[in-house]
């Protein structure tokens, strides 16, 4: 993975005593509240309903075990023994004290870590594949452009002060696992007719209230012109986006209001200006490309005869391997989720003594690396099939090993009430209700493959409208009802779930989501999933069962 | 007056005119809209005009006039309020505006560093504020990743040597 060398750790101590700076003349009475909003905002610190709640950036997702035993001792030293992983592949803390803000930060620092940008209305950390680097259908890893966006965007001097969030996404493979379609800005790399690799630039894509699919401003980009576009791109949005009305004031509003044709040419006239001063260097990117050269995978991994020998004796861990592991372009290797999702346990969190166990196993049997997915996991990318019994069981151990990946208990969550004080409904308590009625693992597996997303209110932090099924809390005078949508993706085939209906009190959300599962099994033809059937019959038959008793 | 100019605190006569005002002496800024509709008399009077941008200003309008402003001012309605990044660089790179560009209005220290950047060299900020002690935030960073309008060696070229 990427190091930092003199001049990134420079900038990020630097950084560190920025804020400490701020924080004081904060506590000091020099900066209002409203002015140091923005500035805390920047370095990932919210006030939320109970504490502070501070959000660390894992760039793209890539994390080394000495960095987890961080977070660890952070949330041991500083918060109350867990941390919170999110859609976005950070982490966030739920009760640090703002004095202390500082001081998480300058530890942080120490391990290559910061929270520069993970919130307010900049450049945000940027996501991306999960299995970047291992999956075998990549035509090229996307972790060092995203780790050269990383280093572009971090306080890049004019694009501090947008009109709202911006987030950018890069996928390297043919299936798209960093739901570029749903991001301000969506890069995927593929090749052209004379077999060049290059850019596919999409725009404008986002959840949130207004959720929208971005589209293709430009088919192909030149890799050498990487930065100058998202430069044209971000400079047009700095300067036209809306700043009258924070809900229109993302680059989709921007984007709609224009019309795609008149935004693509304001971006190319821009762009125009600049796209030869700003040439990337290749020097530079054949630097970063060595920090992600592949670790020394042991050539005969797959002469091991034991991996099947254990297959066949506990159907348990054969259970955990087909469901939590994946295929990696390395024979003998495979890439292994880490559930975040255990049964009772809130979507995404992870406590201290896990964090430490992980960063053990992480160096005993993956290279020392993991991976957070944007669906609140965690991987481990690099696992000889030899060591994946013991690996199985370390886990297991630390209840980590839930094998649930991609299933109905799989869900991603927002924190919601419980600490979020944008929410208006207590988002977890419906994710672990749901979750409980999966304990059956037949009927879990039956189920085959369904993203149940639920988000706590409409700003969609739980990526609801893309949920095979979403679930959007919804404040009814006073009362906490929900919404359900059906079909949707953030996939190569991206669509925004259909309203199934009136809300549902909280107590019914369970009932409602069994009806629909239950109608799934009726009507499913053959070996068809969820969404392939939600899409073939549409909403009426789930209609007709859900509200057939009101 | 006291401003802060090429990282020193000055004295600074400059007057911001209001539409209806007349200039009572040598320097002096009007809004965008009065210089557009008042070009040819401001310039005939034989003194040295600044203008102020506001945030929604096209500045392909009075790129031919820049040669004979004397300064340039961008305007900070709110602080987060961004445009002027933008504006103060397409000024310097795009229309080689070599005059001083002044942020004026609400502003705050912590975007010292980005403004200067950006090709911001005066700062006027909104009464209130000590000067002194904005005077370190223009060296809140000793290290850059990305080109901007300033002319300092970026981490890659460094790294280059």
């Amino acid at each position: 993975m990427y190091q930092y060398d003199q001049y990134d750790q420079t900038l990020v101590n630097e950084r560190v005593a920025q804020f400490r700076d701020q924080t004081r003349r904060f506590l000091a009475g020099e900066l209002s509240e409203e002015q140091f909003r923005p500035l805390r905002l920047m370095n990932g610190l919210y006030i939320q309903t109970h504490a502070p709640m501070l959000r660390v950036a894992i760039p793209y997702g890539l994390l080394s075990s000495r960095q987890l035993r961080m977070l660890a001792h952070i949330a041991r030293k500083y918060d109350r023994g867990y941390g919170h992983f999110t859609t976005r592949q950070n982490i966030q803390y739920n009760w640090p004290k703002l004095e202390e803000v500082p001081d998480i930060l300058a530890e942080l620092a120490t391990v290559e870590m910061h929270a520069i940008q993970t919130s307010g209305n900049c450049i945000r950390n940027t996501t991306s594949d999960h299995l970047a680097g291992v999956s075998a259908d990549e035509l090229e890893d996307p972790r060092a452009w995203c780790e050269i966006i990383r280093q572009w965007s971090t306080l890049h001097p004019e694009f501090a002060f947008l009109p709202r969030k911006f987030k950018i996404a890069v996928s390297g493979a043919a299936k798209d696992r960093a739901a570029t379609q749903v991001h301000d800005i969506g890069l995927h790399l593929l090749r052209n007719e004379q077999g060049e690799l290059g850019f596919e630039v999409l725009v404008g894509g986002g959840l949130g209230r207004t959720p929208i699919i971005g589209q293709t401003i430009r088919p192909f980009l030149e890799k050498k012109h990487l930065l100058s576009y998202l430069e044209a791109i971000l400079r047009v949005y700095n300067l036209f986006g809306r700043r009258d009305n924070k809900y229109k004031a993302r680059v989709k509003i921007l984007l709609k209001e224009t019309g795609v044709e008149e935004f693509t040419q304001m971006v190319e006239e821009e762009w125009s200006h600049i796209r030869d001063a700003l040439e990337l260097d290749n020097k530079e990117i054949e630097r970063v490309k060595t920090f992600f050269n592949p670790p020394g995978y042991a050539s005969n991994a797959s002469t091991d005869t034991s991996f099947a020998v254990k297959l066949a004796e506990n159907s348990g861990f054969a259970a955990w391997v087909r469901v939590n592991t994946v295929e990696h372009k390395i024979p003998g290797y495979r890439a292994v989720f880490v559930s975040l999702k255990a049964p009772g346990v809130p979507p995404g969190d992870i406590t201290d003594a896990q964090m430490d166990i992980l960063a053990d196993l992480a160096d005993r049997y993956s290279f020392g690396e993991l991976r957070a997915t944007h669906t609140q996991n965690l991987l481990l990318a690099d696992v000889k099939q030899a060591d994946l019994y013991e690996l199985w069981q370390g886990l297991a151990d630390a209840n980590l090993a839930t094998a649930n990946i991609g299933k109905a208990s799989d869900i991603i969550c927002c924190p919601g009430l419980d600490f979020c004080s944008l929410a208006n409904s207590s988002s977890i308590p419906v994710a672990l209700e749901i979750a409980a009625r999966m304990e059956d693992a037949d009927y879990l597996y039956d189920l085959g493959d369904i993203r149940i997303n639920i988000s706590g209110c409409m700003n969609g932090c739980g990526h609801h409208t893309v949920g095979h099924i979403g679930i959007l809390g919804v404040d009814k005078k006073g009362e906490e009802w929900f919404q359900l949508t059906l079909g949707g993706s953030s996939s190569n085939d991206a669509s925004l779930g259909e309203r199934l209906g009136p809300a549902v009190p909280k107590d019914q959300v369970a009932n409602t989501v069994d009806t629909i599962l239950q109608t799934y099994i009726e009507l499913r033809e053959g070996e068809e999933s969820f969404l392939e059937t939600v899409r073939r019959i549409g909403m009426p038959p789930f209609q007709e069962k859900v509200y057939a008793n009101h | 007056m006291q401003i802060i100019k090429d990282g020193t605190i000055i004295h600074d006569d400059v007057q911001h005119l209001a539409d209806a005002e007349a200039p009572t002496g040598n320097r002096f800024t009007v809004s965008f809209e009065r210089w557009k509709a008042e070009r040819e008399s401001l310039l005939a009077a034989g003194c040295a005009p600044g203008v102020r941008l506001s945030s929604g200003n096209a500045l392909a309008d009075i790129a031919g006039d820049l040669p004979f402003l004397d300064l340039v001012v961008v305007e900070f309605p709110a602080f987060a309020d961004g445009r002027a990044f933008s504006l103060a660089r397409l000024l310097r790179e795009r229309y080689g505006y070599a005059g001083e560009i002044r942020a004026r209005g609400d502003f705050i220290r912590d975007q010292l560093y980005f403004l200067v950047r950006v090709g911001v060299n005066a700062f006027e900020p909104k009464g209130g504020l000590d000067l002194e002690k904005l005077l370190p935030a223009l060296k809140d960073f000793s290290v850059n990743y990305q080109a901007a309008a300033d002319d300092v060696e970026l981490i890659y070229q460094k790294r280059g040597k």
